[in-house]
């Protein structure tokens, strides 16, 4: 079974982490990410670009609309992902809740689609 | 069905029911474990419910009425995965399909039966449903409540919960929620998950309201069994002794705590004698197990040795108030909410009188908590009077009377109110 972890937080705040708080989160991400590589669970992953990057893009009517940033304005952006394989929902959970982002911001975790 | 006996009494559609409703919880749990689907076995459960209703009357009550059910639902669940025609392609729990006698059922679901039933009680109580649905599968699956009992329970329409219950199995299925015991590291805070439905499930029937009010007797009387299943599949627990004591020790008084014409009886007024004592007798013996015990504390344990000195008095006076404010302070420590500080308050007025607990309450109603709670203003109502500042007193009745929402409440204020009036003014 496969989930996916949608890593969030607040962007504003994640800016203001400076140097030494960003190489603490660096290395807390690798050691996240080389366990899950060595525990069997690692498909893909990544990190994303700040939301002010982001396009929307919908089709209305056959026509393409673009708009300027996320989806949905929320207090939390989306800033990466993770793709992983897990036994079940309660597996998928300890992993996400090892994800350094959680202490401060949350992760969204969802099953993924199979098709038969 | 081999195992019928002849009808010895007659066994009517209620008779049944009231099996369905005590069998149902372990029935399902080990349709689910046969059938690894917990949608399919409830669908299965259903037929094999209805298939009683037709054969139980005439051919009587079978040996085994859960094995029965067991049986004729497994039955039913392989025709319709048949008549849905992807039978055979990718079902492996279904290969001991065919060797099926009532024997060997038994043998194979007797021993593991108890971690059946305690799979499911976790699995609808998994923390990544949401409450209400949590409360609704639990009352559905484990209970064999109806929809629409439940429906009527919380208020909502037939419709309403029937979608909550479909989106709370949907989310277990597509999210696959696992149907296990949660490991050891995770066992305590989902045991909280777990006690937190039931107890909810107990208050929601608790609660004074108008009308349907047996169904809502019916709701604490399945909060407590479900109490009793739990302690009895996982025992010497004191956090599932503490809140089945709890329970007890409120229920107790049941039959005391309203009039005839639903108005609340305040505990110092209620008839003692209409006490069930053995109800008593048994959540106060919960109750110093509990507290007796290595185990941490649990806050259910304190609560219900608050609620046992309450009920041990042989008359109000005799309450033994100073050790009631010291359980609430050992409550606050473990459960520091604003609910919990406001009835630590109204015990420190019975020790160091109502100007002590007046300060308290001013200070948490400073602070913004509960400010839409009636029982805040309520309690400083009641302050106000004993200190005989009348005129505060009635103001703050009437706030209460603003905020209050059920009608019982809303009687016993206004009767307070009236009270008030009598008292002749200062000057």
């Amino acid at each position: 079974m496969q989930y996916l972890l949608l890593i969030y937080e607040n962007e504003a705040q994640a800016a203001n982490r400076g140097q030494a708080g960003m190489a603490t989160m660096m290395s807390e991400y690798r050691t996240f990410t080389q366990g899950i590589i060595q525990g069997g669970q690692f498909k893909a992953g990544d990190a994303l670009q700040p939301s002010s990057t982001a396009t929307t893009v919908k089709v209305r009517d056959g026509k393409t609309l673009t708009t300027d940033g996320p989806f949905a304005e929320t207090r939390e952006q989306l800033g990466g992902y993770y793709l992983i394989e897990a036994k079940n929902l309660d597996e998928a959970i300890v992993i996400a809740a090892r994800v350094p982002t959680a202490k401060y911001g949350s992760i969204e975790v969802r099953p993924v689609m199979v098709f038969n | 069905m081999d195992s019928a006996q002849p009808p010895k009494i007659p066994v009517t559609a209620r008779t049944i029911e009231q099996v369905f409703r005590t069998e149902a919880g372990r029935a399902l749990a080990t349709l689910i474990r046969f059938l690894n689907d917990f949608d399919l076995a409830e669908d299965a459960l259903q037929e094999a419910f209805t298939a009683a209703l037709q054969q139980w009357p005439s051919h009587g009550l079978p040996a085994n009425p859960r094995a029965w059910l067991v049986q004729v639902g497994r039955h039913r669940a392989i025709d319709q995965l048949r008549r849905q025609q992807n039978f055979g392609r990718k079902q492996p729990w279904l290969v001991i399909e065919g060797a099926a006698t009532t024997c060997d059922i038994l043998a194979e679901y007797e021993t593991p039966v108890a971690d059946d039933l305690l799979r499911l009680i976790f699995t609808c109580c998994h923390p990544a449903l949401n409450l209400e649905a949590r409360v609704a599968l639990t009352l559905r699956a484990v209970c064999g409540l109806t929809t629409e009992s439940i429906a009527r329970a919380f208020l909502v329409s037939n419709e309403t919960m029937a979608q909550r219950l479909v989106r709370a199995k949907q989310k277990i299925r597509v999210a696959k929620i696992p149907y296990e015991t949660p490991a050891t590291d995770q066992l305590d805070s989902r045991i909280e998950d777990v006690l937190a439905v039931i107890y909810l499930v107990f208050t929601e029937g608790y609660a004074v309201t108008t009308g349907e009010d047996l169904i809502r007797e019916d709701l604490c009387t399945e909060a407590i069994r479900l109490a009793r299943h739990l302690i009895s599949l996982m025992p010497g627990r004191t956090d599932s002794q503490g809140l089945l004591a709890l329970m007890l020790l409120h229920d107790a008084r049941r039959a005391a705590r309203t009039t005839i014409a639903g108005d609340i009886v305040l505990l110092e007024d209620q008839d003692r004698t209409l006490w069930n004592q053995q109800l008593i007798a048994e959540g106060v013996a919960l109750v110093e197990a509990a507290l007796h015990s290595p185990q941490r504390i649990s806050r259910y344990a304190v609560q219900a040795a608050i609620a046992a000195l309450h009920v041990e008095a042989p008359q109000p006076a005799l309450t033994d108030w100073p050790q009631i404010v010291g359980l609430y302070e050992v409550l606050l420590r473990l459960q520091p909410t604003p609910v919990v500080e406001l009835n630590h308050a109204v015990a420190v007025s019975m020790v160091d009188g109502p100007a002590a607990a007046l300060n308290l309450i001013e200070a948490l109603a400073a602070r913004g908590g509960l400010s839409d709670y009636h029982l805040l203003p309520a309690a400083r109502a009641d302050l106000l009077r004993r200190l005989d500042r009348h005129a505060e007193a009635r103001d703050a009745y009437l706030q209460a009377l603003a905020l209050v929402k059920l009608a019982p409440e809303r009687r016993l204020l206004a009767r307070r109110l009236a009270a008030l009036g009598e008292i002749p003014r200062a000057n």
